[in-house]
């Protein structure tokens, strides 16, 4: 499992900019960043390096920030290979929230996904054979 | 037809005052003998009804507010028993209560013949169509004008508010020549009308209107007139006292006439509460001097205006109330719907994802009345998912439009955004331009 925090953000100017420079202060490094907007606010979703760190500033700095769990899986680099797997989770009756992929090395790529029902989807994808993180 | 009741209408100043002293004696003794709170209030000052022998006696009596009839909720402030009493009116007060006030037929009629009053001058008669697109329930404004139409002997429409499509079809199809409703909806209506290319004066056989229930300039006036060429009258009324028709412009536009055989107003300081002579600015105090239901002495409006005492080419004789320029509390008028921020404020606490720190926007687009709330979220909020923000964003709407019986847009901000003041807090930002 990967602990990923969540950052609300209103649409205004400045205020992604605002919330990573709480981070560089805080000396945290990120690995993956993804956001989710609509028209009146932006849900900032981060991973870390020092998740622990990350949120202290963040709450510091009066921003709502909370930890959540996501599944994380490691998948070949290749065409089809997630596809595969969501597969594999629908017909297991797995549904996704949201879902996003980070920087991966050796030719794999890492994605991490929100699900209400997490150790039904472990199940799933060790019986599919992916690599978990 | 030039006035409803000319002779009340264009007493001279000495028969007025005679009128109105009579009148006062009888309804202060009426007051104490059937209204327990003012036989408190009088008490506690050692007045005696007695003691008020005219008119000018007026200021020996004490004030009302708003808060008397919340402390009444909802029969107290009745002098009269259910038996009597034919109808209610109700309006928003602060936090959930309302504010009721109980009419008797006699009432009803007093209120009928000054809305028809407001109609004359407005430009109807007998052979009048009147098209009434005022809301018709707990708020006066729709059946306070119906009850006038009637009186008057016109013929009305009750349209009531909502679905303009179907209110141009009828406007024109029945050929209304007299329209009441609020000055920012006969606005959109007229906008309406020009985009269907209708043509007043030919399509459209407006010829005058009431407008009511919010505050409007005179550019707007002078925008409703030229669009639809009709004569465009200021109407005003409060159901504490009688919905529309208690004041009401005529063709010259010199100060709403205020029917002051029934309702007698007194401008006030609004630190001192010392009366202020004509022309200056303060609160509206009314005294109903007729009513039978749910009297009320020296009630403060929280309305600030001035009244003129000028001579009017229209012959009628009243004192005159110029345009109402703001309030002296922070209710908020949206859409003719009272609004106050407590109101506001209950919501938002009985909400465990946001904080109760919180700022009001208030614009007009499109000749319409919008309100904006800001919100701060709760720091514990979890909030990775959006679908459960636009939740609590959906939820907080809801409970706000049930509440406040208008529509307000929710804006959710992060703990800490809304500006914190140490003294009073300012929690409006009135961007409207009238």
């Amino acid at each position: 499992m990967i602990k990923q925090i969540a950052v609300f953000l209103e649409n205004k100017a400045g205020k992604a900019s605002g919330c990573c420079k709480v981070l560089k202060d805080a000396n945290v490094n990120l690995l993956a960043l993804s956001i989710a907007d609509t028209q009146d606010f932006g849900i900032l979703r981060l991973i870390t390096e020092d998740n622990e760190k990350a949120l202290a500033a963040l709450k510091a700095a009066g921003y709502i920030s909370s930890e959540v769990e996501l599944v994380g899986i490691e998948v070949p680099d290749e065409a089809g290979a997630l596809s595969n797997l969501l597969i594999a989770l629908g017909d297991g009756g797995v549904s996704v929230e949201y879902m996003y992929s980070y920087a991966g090395v050796d030719g794999h790529a890492k994605i991490a996904f929100k699900t209400s029902t997490p150790e039904a989807a472990v199940a799933v994808l060790k019986k599919a054979g992916a690599k978990l993180i | 037809m030039q006035y409803f009741q000319k002779e009340l209408e264009t007493m001279s100043a000495d028969q007025k005052k005679v009128l109105q002293s009579e009148r006062l004696v009888k309804m202060v003794k009426y007051v104490y003998e059937n209204q327990k709170p003012y036989r408190a209030k009088m008490d506690a000052i050692k007045l005696k009804p007695d003691d008020i022998k005219s008119i000018d006696d007026i200021y020996k009596l004490p004030y009302t507010v708003k808060q008397d009839l919340r402390d009444a909720y909802p029969f107290g402030m009745m002098a009269r028993s259910r038996r009597d009493l034919v109808r209610l009116h109700a309006s928003s007060a602060t936090t959930g209560k309302l504010t009721v006030a109980g009419y008797t037929m006699n009432d009803i009629d007093v209120w009928g013949e000054c809305a028809a009053r407001s109609l004359v001058m407005a430009g109807a008669d007998e052979e009048s169509i009147i098209h009434i697109a005022y809301g018709y329930g707990l708020f006066t404004g729709g059946l306070g004008m119906h009850y006038g139409g009637e009186k008057l002997g016109a013929c009305v429409v009750p349209a009531s508010a909502g679905n303009t499509q179907k209110q141009i079809q009828l406007i024109t199809d029945f050929g209304a020549d007299i329209i009441c409703c609020t000055p920012s909806y006969i606005i959109y209506l007229a906008e309406e009308i020009e985009k269907l290319g209708l043509k007043p004066g030919v399509d459209i056989k407006l010829k005058g209107g009431v407008f009511g229930a919010e505050a409007w300039s005179e550019g707007m006036r002078a925008d409703i007139e030229k669009r639809l060429g009709i004569r465009a009258c200021d109407i005003y009324g409060l159901s504490e006292i009688a919905g529309p028709g208690v004041a009401c412009d005529c063709e010259f536009k010199t100060g709403m006439h205020f029917q002051d055989d029934h309702f007698y107003p007194e401008i006030v300081d609004v630190n001192t509460l010392e009366p202020l002579p004509y022309g200056e600015s303060g609160e509206l105090v009314i005294t109903t001097l007729t009513k039978e239901g749910m009297p009320l002495l020296r009630y403060r409006t929280r309305d600030i205006a001035s009244l003129n005492a000028d001579p009017c080419p229209c012959g009628r004789t009243t004192i005159k109330l110029n345009k109402i320029t703001g309030r002296s509390d922070d209710m908020l008028i949206i859409r003719g719907v009272n609004v106050f921020p407590s109101q506001i404020e209950s919501v938002l606490l009985k909400d465990a994802d946001i904080q109760p720190h919180y700022h009001i926007n208030v614009d007009r687009v499109n000749s319409l009345d919008t309100m904006e709330i800001v919100v701060e979220l709760s720091p514990n909020v979890s909030i990775d998912e959006v679908a459960h923000v636009e939740e609590i964003r959906k939820r907080l709407a809801a409970n706000m439009a049930s509440a406040l019986s208008v529509s307000a847009k929710i804006t959710l901000v992060s703990p800490g955004t809304v500006a914190r003041s140490e003294g009073k807090a300012k929690r409006i930002t009135d961007n409207r331009k009238l």
